[in-house]
Order: structure tokens, then C-alpha cells, then sequence
């Protein structure tokens, strides 16, 4: 996952892979001193946290005791109360994720290929593209979501447009649908999709597309056999940093969505909030989250041997 | 792109300009060039798809709005004159910024650690470490709001300030970490050999040699946590309570209109990263270009 | 140059404070091992102060490793390192009076050359590091470059940075590690006089490692060659390569004609010996093992070639007939190869004197040798070992 090299791309890159031998030769007491603060750091605070929601998605109501007080307890019921009432969201937010990790990839890899190899030995007009992919970061996502949710608004003029040509129908309308809702999701993740992506492109060597070419390939097939293997690594964090938060995002489909485009994101926050039924909402976090380390792993298993062929 | 150069190398060879010789391999420049024009057209319109809605709230932040910020009513300055004109909008903006601040210097410095173990070391424990850093990276913001929060409840603690700090800074060092690490791996460690050989000590080389290699990596690191502490909505929202960060703040008065000021905030944040980038940009090609 | 007055004059850099230029370094039994695999076996040997020390071996054979361990950036697995009588061994490298040019230079891509060079002046608080700095950098013909970025300097300039910096520090054991390595052809050529003359201007003990026979022939004084890591011979790079005493030295260090042959008389410091049924004359003091089986060398320059018609000289070692199989010719040289039956294909250098007819491919002729020129070898060794591929366009 190297946002990272597509980010601190500026000044002056070391070489490019120092030799392995004189590596990992030194006392392991350093080691452990330097991870000690960083490592408790995320123990207390994302351990811990991962555990207590676990023990609170088991939890049962204080018998006759007021809306939101709950007790320990092994109430495994929670999880099939939670997951027969909210399956549909959960299914539509995986869905919803993977329409736009496909989308964003169709779009991603184009921007980046263009930045990486068509801008290359250009470092102004690459580093110009990239703050373009970059720049959003610096608009809050939730204000851009507002504003995609106002250029689509019924009244606005692209609506407008859109019937007078008929490309909707007369009552047609854009937000308030699951397709803006996906729209919505791949724009808010497409720099995370595109940023990776390039760095791979960009560690790539132009001589081997060459060799390609020279090997009489052509270019489609020079891309499918050369160019988009060796991308691979930056493909897999590219999806996974695009797949991962969309899934339990919330605020797309509550800004551009209506109440049949709900994803469980929203269902875990209202459970939380709205009703104050913590052992549901802390249940379905904890089925959101372990279905998503299955599908990683799967992915990541089945991408590395991909990458071996 | 280099193909065509390719092409044009092996058949150059032997062709005289304008005789297409018998021999000569099938030529495929017409497709390719269709291929050389669609791409960058294509990319074109993605850059074009991730612009729109910044141009729209940027020519937003001039609107004469009223109580909803919603259709164009006129341009104005107003909103820029006076940007905390709106109630709440410049405290959020503090808060953000404080927040984004302490979380960006805690997590980069844990995180920087880490990264240097990481890479430096070979120790026991070193697979569970790299979980343990890529486990929150994989974790949906709702799990890790909604866990944050399940802990802060059972240990009684109410949701606020130090509640959000504590979450920006954990899901910050996992991208610090991967981001360092980067750097780190790319150091020659013959360099430090080499100071070492030149009398330095281990705290001297790597003051006088590793960090000032790693700085670019380093800041790249707190820009990114910066960034995603900023902007982060989701897991502010389950642990914040009242205390109400930009992001919350634009949320929150969606629905009942977001005031122009927002937008204006939204805007200079926007101007002012870019223009640090650009500035960035600039001076690192000026230096190449020196070499 | 004077610079190198002002290099020797000043204290040493070496945290001791010490200020001889130059001090004996002595290995005595040094073994290192990772894991299973020996890099370096039991190996002992003394550089004298002020010599230029060459560690010639093929790659794997032990050399780098032994000179990281005089740098102390590696630590013996048992076995004892002097630097000037002290020892050193359990000392970290940046407490050794040694400096090191590496390999790719590692040079500090964030400082510029003259603080690059200045470095380890600045760590041992050495007075006035930026004027000694420049000096060393006069000394290397580099002053007007003090500015500039590693990066902006060619292969050549950074290797001499790279010399630089660690010269200035005025070490007792200056450690060259493959410096010109990275460099082409020509500008090797030319930096192994440069170094020759700057050792012999500041008089560093200078140990230097490097696979290629040439470079350490022409530049030190002596040289040990290594073999999986052990000393095969240590000596003068003439005497080297006059008398070896191994097959991997016969064949690493230029090339040999090994012939296999059994000893069967000795008689006034002369031993007999039946190569394949001619007799051949091997002094006895040229020989490592003299009864039984032994492997009788001779350098291709020693051989002359005898054509029909023609007779060895009186007293001289001779035999064929053979068959030449391969002429070619390099210009002050040609080089033959000739198939003698039962012993296989010799290599003969033939100087391209006028006067000399041509011999041509096929002729049949004789080699001849003087008794002195040639040496014999312990007969159970493998007579190709340490040869170079016939393919290896260096060969």
C-alpha cells in the first residue's frame, strides 16, 4: 500500500534497492524499543477497542432497565437478530463497494498511466497532474459529496439538460439513487485508486514496455502482458484502498442516496445513535469487519500467485 | 510511448523513407495512434469528473448566499471578507486544525519508529508487528468509530476532545508507517556503515545521515496524516460527542443549509495545500534541473 | 601535491590521537562464519605499516568479508585483529583508526563534497575540518567540485571523493573495498597509477581488495590471494607469479600449462620428472612436492615454439610433436593453442618480434622451456582450479 511513493514523490529518491546483506544483522533490543510506543499505542487503541466491541456485540439488556443499558452477557443471538434484520444493507454495501472499486480502477488506471508513462521525463506536468489527483484531499469529501449532491439536484441545470435532450425522462432524476450513490463512491475514492497505481507505473522500466514492442507484440499486448502485471502490486493496494473504506462508508449513500440505497454503515451508526442498541450495531461491525479480512485475504492470496504467473 | 519508438526502431532499419518494402512487418500506427489520442482524452475526463465539484464549491464560497447556499443569487466577496461570519464555522475549523495538528506530530513520530524497526531489524514478533499496522488500514471506519466507541463507553469516558484525538492518531500510524517504511527501504545501508567508518557513532549516523534522508518520506508521512485526520468524518462522528469538528460541522448543517462560509474554508484549504504542493513542485524540478 | 605534507602533519584523525601515518595490521586466526557457511577460515596474516596490501580473490572467496572486519562492521566469530599492537577486535567501527573507501562509495547524497569529506573530521572535533577538507581534496584534484552534490559528480569523481574522505582522516589502515570497481576500462587503468601515487605520497598502510589480478599486481607491493577463505599464497606479485605454489594461484594469476607427471629421479637440486613418457627437469627449490605424483606448470610466455626443422635448445625441456588448433593474434602477441597428444592443449604467448615467421594454423611443432622457468605443483591438486573460463573475453 504505497500512497505514500505517489505522495512524497518530490525531491530526490534514494536508489533504488539497497542490497539485502547488510540488513537485519543488528541486536533485537533496539527493535523492540522502537516499536514499543507505537505498538501500545494501537493495542490500547485499536486492540482493545476490537475486543470490547466483540464483548459488546454479546451483550443483553438490564432486565426492566432503561433504553441503552446493557449487560455482559454471551447473547450469540445478536448476530442472527442483527444479520436477518440488515442483510439486504449488507449486501448492497458490498455490492455498492465493488461497483465503484471496478469503476474507479476504469478510471484510475488511465489518469495514472497517463501521469506515469505518457508524462514521463516531464517532472513539471507530472507533478502537475498528480496535485490534480491529489487536490481533492484537500477539499473536505464531505463538502465535494454536497456539491455532487447539488450540480444533480432535480432543480439543478445538468438535470435540466438531461430531460430536454431525453436522455432522462421528464420525472427522471439523479441524486436520490442507488447509481448516484456509486458515482458518489467512486469519486470520493478515486485518488486512493489512482495514487498506487502510479507509483507502480512509475517504478516500472520504460525498457521492458520496449522489449515488449520489440518482441513484436502489439500494444494491446504489450500492456496485458507487460505493462499491467508489473502494475499489479499498485492494482491490489489501488482496490483494497478503494474497496475497504467504501464498503462502510455511509456518507455517500445518506447525501445521494434515499431509504432503499442504505448501507450497513448507516445501519451500525443509527443502531448506535438513534435507538442505542449497542450489541446489534457492535454485531454487525463485527460481521462487516470479519467478512472484509476474508474477502483481503482471499484477494491478496489470489493476487500474489497471480502476480507469480 | 516508447512502442512506437520500438516499432520504428526495428523496421527503420532497412526502410528507405517512403518505400514500404514487401518485407516489412505489418505496420500497426494507425491503431496505435488512435490508442495515443483516447487514453489522455479519457484521462482528461477523469480529471475533469475530479474537479467539477471542487470548481462548484469554490464558485460557491462567492455566492450572495442566503439561508441556504443552494442557487446562485450573484457574486459577491462578502463571504471571504468574513469568514467566521457564519456561528460555528471557524470554531470547527480551530478544532479541526488542532486536532489534525496533535494527531499528525504523535502518529508520525510512533509511526516513524515503527517504520525504522520494520525495516532495520530482523526480530521475533516481526509478522504479528506488520498485522498489527495493516489490521486498521483494512478496518472500515464505522468498525474502528464504532470499537473506539464500545471501549470509551465501557470504560465510562465521555466522547469529546481528547476522544477524537486519541482515534485521529490510531488510524493515522498505520499510514505513516507504510509511508516511512518506503523511504527506509530505499536508504543504502552502507551509508550508515560508511559513517560509522568515519567515527560516528550509532546516535550520530543516524541524526546526521538516516534522518536527514528520511525527512522527505517523514513529511510526506505528516501531510498524509494531516490530510486523512482533516477530512475525517466517520469515525469523528462516533467519538466526538458534542465537540464538532469542520467536517462534522458541514454534516450536520447539511441539512438545514451550509452557510457559504464553509464553503469559503473549504476553498482556502484547498488554495493554500495546493499552493504549498505547487511551491514543493517547483523547487524540487528547480533543483533537478541544477544537476 | 602538497597537500600531502600538510595530511601527514596534521594529528591523526583516529579517535586515540595517535599519529603515526600508517601501523602494522595483524590478523591472527581470524575465522567468521554465517551459519553453516565459512566466509573466512582460520586466516592469519601481518600488513606491514606503510605497505601497499592487495586481497586478490574471485568473488565469494572471503576477501570483503575480511576487510569489513578490520573496518568493524563485522565481528570475527573467533580470532584476533591488531591495529599498531592494539587490538581492536572487540572495538565498534567507529572507534577504529581505519577509514574505508567503499565499494559504490557510499557517499552522502545530502551533504555536499566537501562536507562528505569533512565528515569524519567533524566527529573526531579535528581541528579546522573544512580547510583540512579542501586539502584532501587538492590532493585528489577535486577542489573546485567542494560544492557540488555526489550526485552531480561522474563515477570517477565520486570514487575519488569517496578516497578523500576517508585519506584525510589519516588512518592507520586505509581499507579499499573494490574502489575502482564501477569505473570503465581506461579510467580503471588510469586511477590504479593515481592511487599508486597518492599511497606512495601520504605513505597510508593501504589494504586493498579487488578480483582483478591486474589491478593488484600493478598497484601493491604485496598480495595475498584468497580462495574460499583461506590465503592460497602471499607474496611479491613477480615472485607470485614466477613461483606459484598452488594450481588456484598457477591459474588465477595469470595462466599455466599444468602438466600431470610422476617424479622419478633427483639429481644435483634437479628432479626428473615423466610427463606423459618425456622426461621434464624441475628444480627441486621450484617445486612444492618432489616424489610422486606432481603437477609440472609453466607459464605460456615461457614457451617457444619449435617447428620442423628446427631443435630445442641443448638442456631445455621440450615436448610434442603437437598440433597448433588456434592462432590469434593481439598485437605486441599472438596467442597458440597446441594439441599435444597425451597431453592435452597448451597455451603458448609468442612476442611479435620481427623476423619471426608466422607459424600457421596446423603446423605441427614442438614447445620448448627452460628448466628454471618452469615449477611443480603437489600432484593431488586439480589442475584446472582458479582457471578461467576460455570463454571469458578477460581471460
Amino acid at each position: 500500500m504505497t500512497i505514500v511513493s505517489a505522495i512524497g514523490h518530490g525531491p530526490g529518491n534514494g536508489p533504488a534497492s539497497p542490497p539485502p546483506a547488510a540488513q537485519g544483522r543488528r541486536g533485537r533490543s533496539g527493535a523492540y524499543l522502537l516499536l514499543l510506543p507505537g505498538m501500545a499505542y494501537l493495542t490500547l487503541f485499536f486492540v482493545f477497542p476490537v475486543v470490547a466491541l466483540l464483548l459488546t456485540s454479546l451483550y443483553a439488556p438490564v432486565p426492566g432497565g432503561d433504553i441503552g443499558q446493557y449487560q455482559p452477557a454471551f447473547e450469540w443471538r445478536n448476530y442472527v437478530v442483527a444479520l436477518s434484520s440488515y442483510w439486504p444493507q449488507m449486501l448492497r454495501s458490498f455490492l455498492y463497494a465493488l461497483t465503484a472499486t471496478v469503476a474507479a480502477f476504469l478510471i484510475g488506471y488511465p489518469m495514472a498511466y497517463v501521469i506515469a508513462v505518457r508524462a514521463r521525463g516531464r517532472p513539471f506536468l507530472q507533478g502537475m497532474l498528480l496535485v490534480l489527483v491529489i487536490a481533492p484531499f484537500f477539499t473536505s469529501f464531505i463538502l465535494r459529496t454536497i456539491a455532487w449532491k447539488q450540480i444533480l439536484a432535480d432543480e439543478s441545470f445538468v438535470v435540466a439538460a438531461l430531460r430536454a435532450v431525453q436522455l432522462l425522462p421528464p420525472d427522471g432524476r439523479l441524486t436520490a439513487t442507488g447509481f448516484a450513490v456509486v458515482c458518489g463512491l467512486t469519486y470520493n475514492f478515486l485518488p486512493f485508486m489512482t495514487l498506487p497505481i502510479y507509483a507502480s507505473l512509475e517504478r516500472l522500466d520504460p525498457r521492458l514496455v520496449e522489449a515488449g514492442g520489440d518482441l513484436y507484440a502489439g500494444a494491446p499486448t504489450t500492456f496485458l502482458r507487460v505493462t499491467l502485471p508489473l502494475s499489479m502490486p499498485g492494482v491490489v493496494s489501488g482496490t483494497l484502498l478503494t474497496f475497504i473504506p467504501a464498503s462502510g462508508d455511509y456518507v455517500n449513500s445518506v447525501l445521494l442516496g434515499n431509504n432503499t440505497t442504505t448501507m450497513i454503515g448507516q445501519v451500525i451508526d443509527s443502531r448506535f445513535f438513534k435507538v442505542a442498541d449497542y450489541p446489534s450495531a457492535a454485531a454487525l461491525s463485527v460481521v462487516l469487519m470479519a467478512a472484509i479480512l476474508l474477502l483481503v485475504s482471499a484477494y491478496v492470496r489470489r493476487s500474489g500467485t497471480e502476480e507469480l504467473l | 510511448m516508447s512502442g512506437t519508438t520500438a516499432t520504428a526502431v526495428t523496421t527503420g532499419v532497412t526502410r528507405r523513407p517512403g518505400a514500404v518494402g514487401p518485407s516489412d512487418p505489418p505496420r500497426r500506427r494507425p491503431s496505435w495512434r488512435l490508442g495515443d489520442a483516447i487514453v489522455p482524452i479519457f484521462a482528461g475526463l477523469a480529471f475533469l469528473y475530479l474537479l467539477v465539484p471542487i470548481a462548484y464549491t469554490v464558485a460557491f464560497s462567492f455566492n450572495q448566499a442566503g439561508r441556504t447556499n443552494l442557487v446562485w443569487r450573484g457574486f459577491t466577496l462578502d463571504n471571504w471578507r468574513n469568514p467566521c461570519g457564519a456561528p460555528q464555522v471557524c470554531e470547527a475549523l480551530v478544532n479541526s486544525l488542532k486536532v489534525g495538528g496533535i494527531a499528525t506530530v504523535v502518529s508520525t513520530a510512533l509511526g516513524t519508529l515503527i517504520a525504522l524497526a520494520l525495516v532495520r531489524y530482523r526480530f521475533r514478533g516481526r509478522a504479528a508487528a506488520n498485522l498489527l499496522i495493516f489490521l486498521p488500514m483494512s478496518t472500515p471506519e464505522v468498525v474502528l468509530g464504532a470499537a473506539l466507541l464500545a471501549q470509551f463507553l465501557s470504560l465510562r469516558v465521555n466522547p469529546g476532545f481528547t476522544t477524537v484525538v486519541v482515534a485521529h492518531i490510531m488510524f493515522c500510524i498505520s499510514f505513516v508507517v507504510v509511508t516511512v517504511k518506503a523511504r527506509v527501504a530505499s536508504l543504502d545501508p552502507r551509508l550508515e556503515e560508511a559513517a560509522a567508518d568515519l567515527y560516528a557513532s550509532s546516535w550520530q549516523a543516524f541524526w546526521r545521515v538516516t534522518f536527514p534522508l528520511l525527512i522527505p518520506g517523514i513529511a510526506a508521512a505528516a501531510l498524509l496524516a494531516f490530510s486523512l485526520s482533516f477530512d475525517d468524518f466517520i469515525i469523528t462522528n462516533f467519538n466526538s460527542g458534542n465537540f464538532t469538528t469542520f467536517p462534522k460541522f458541514v454534516y450536520v448543517s447539511a441539512t438545514r443549509g451550509i452557510p457559504a462560509q464553509a464553503n469559503v474554508i473549504g476553498s482556502a484549504m484547498f488554495a493554500l495545500a495546493l499552493l504549498l504542493v505547487v511551491a514543493v513542485q517547483v523547487v524540487s524540478v528547480a533543483r533537478r534541473r541544477r544537476t | 601535491m602538497s597537500l600531502s605534507a600538510s595530511t601527514r602533519a596534521v594529528p591523526s584523525g583516529s579517535p586515540d590521537g595517535e599519529t603515526s601515518s600508517g601501523a602494522d595490521l595483524t590478523l591472527e586466526r581470524i575465522t567468521k562464519d554465517f551459519g553453516s557457511f565459512v566466509a573466512v577460515d582460520d586466516l592469519s596474516l601481518t600488513v606491514p605499516s606503510g605497505s601497499f596490501f592487495a586481497l586478490l580473490g574471485p568473488s565469494g572467496c572471503g576477501k570483503t568479508t575480511t576487510l569489513r572486519m578490520v573496518a568493524g562492521l563485522e565481528r570475527p566469530s573467533s580470532g584476533r585483529i591488531l591495529i599498531g599492537g592494539q587490538d581492536v577486535t572487540s572495538t565498534r567501527a567507529h572507534q577504529r583508526p581505519v577509514n574505508t573507501v567503499f565499494q559504490s562509495y557510499a557517499l552522502f547524497p545530502h551533504l555536499t563534497v566537501i562536507e562528505n569529506v569533512a565528515f569524519g573530521l567533524r566527529r573526531t572535533r579535528a581541528a579546522n575540518p573544512l580547510g583540512r577538507a579542501g586539502d584532501a581534496l587538492d590532493l585528489v584534484e577535486l577542489r573546485h567540485l567542494a560544492d557540488r552534490r555526489p550526485s552531480q559528480l561522474s563515477g570517477g569523481q565520486q570514487q575519488r571523493v569517496a578516497l578523500a574522505r576517508a585519506m584525510v582522516n589519516n588512518p592507520a589502515v586505509l581499507l579499499l573495498d573494490e574502489p575502482l570497481g564501477a569505473l570503465d576500462l581506461k579510467l580503471r587503468r588510469q586511477m590504479q597509477v593515481e592511487l599508486k601515487r597518492i599511497q606512495t605520497e601520504v605513505g597510508l598502510t593501504f589494504v586493498h581488495v579487488t578480483h582483478d589480478q591486474e589491478e593488484a599486481m600493478t598497484m601493491a607491493d604485496t598480495v595475498a590471494v584468497m580462495n574460499a577463505g583461506r590465503i592460497e599464497q602471499l607474496g611479491a606479485p613477480a615472485d607470485l607469479y614466477e613461483l606459484p605454489r598452488t594450481a588456484f594461484v598457477a591459474n588465477f594469476l595469470g595462466q599455466s600449462n599444468l602438466l600431470g607427471g610422476t617424479v622419478v629421479e633427483t639429481v644435483d637440486g634437479i628432479m626428473g620428472v615423466d610427463v606423459a613418457g618425456r622426461r621434464i627437469r624441475v628444480p627441486v627449490d621450484r617445486a612444492v612436492s618432489t616424489s610422486g605424483d606432481v603437477l609440472v606448470g609453466v607459464r605460456p610466455e615461457k614457451l617457444r615454439l619449435v617447428r620442423e626443422g628446427e631443435e630445442p635448445a641443448p638442456g631445455t625441456n621440450w615436448v610434442g610433436p603437437g598440433a597448433v588448433t588456434d592462432v590469434s593474434f593481439s598485437g605486441v602477441s599472438t596467442q597458440y593453442q597446441v594439441m599435444v597428444p597425451g597431453l592435452g592443449t597448451l597455451s603458448v604467448f609468442s612476442q611479435n618480434v620481427a623476423g619471426r615467421g608466422e607459424v600457421r594454423l596446423g603446423e605441427q611443432v614442438r614447445l620448448a622451456c627452460d628448466v628454471d622457468f618452469t615449477f611443480g605443483l603437489d600432484g593431488a591438486e586439480d589442475a584446472t582450479s582458479g582457471a578461467v573460463d576460455l570463454d571469458d573475453p578477460g581471460a
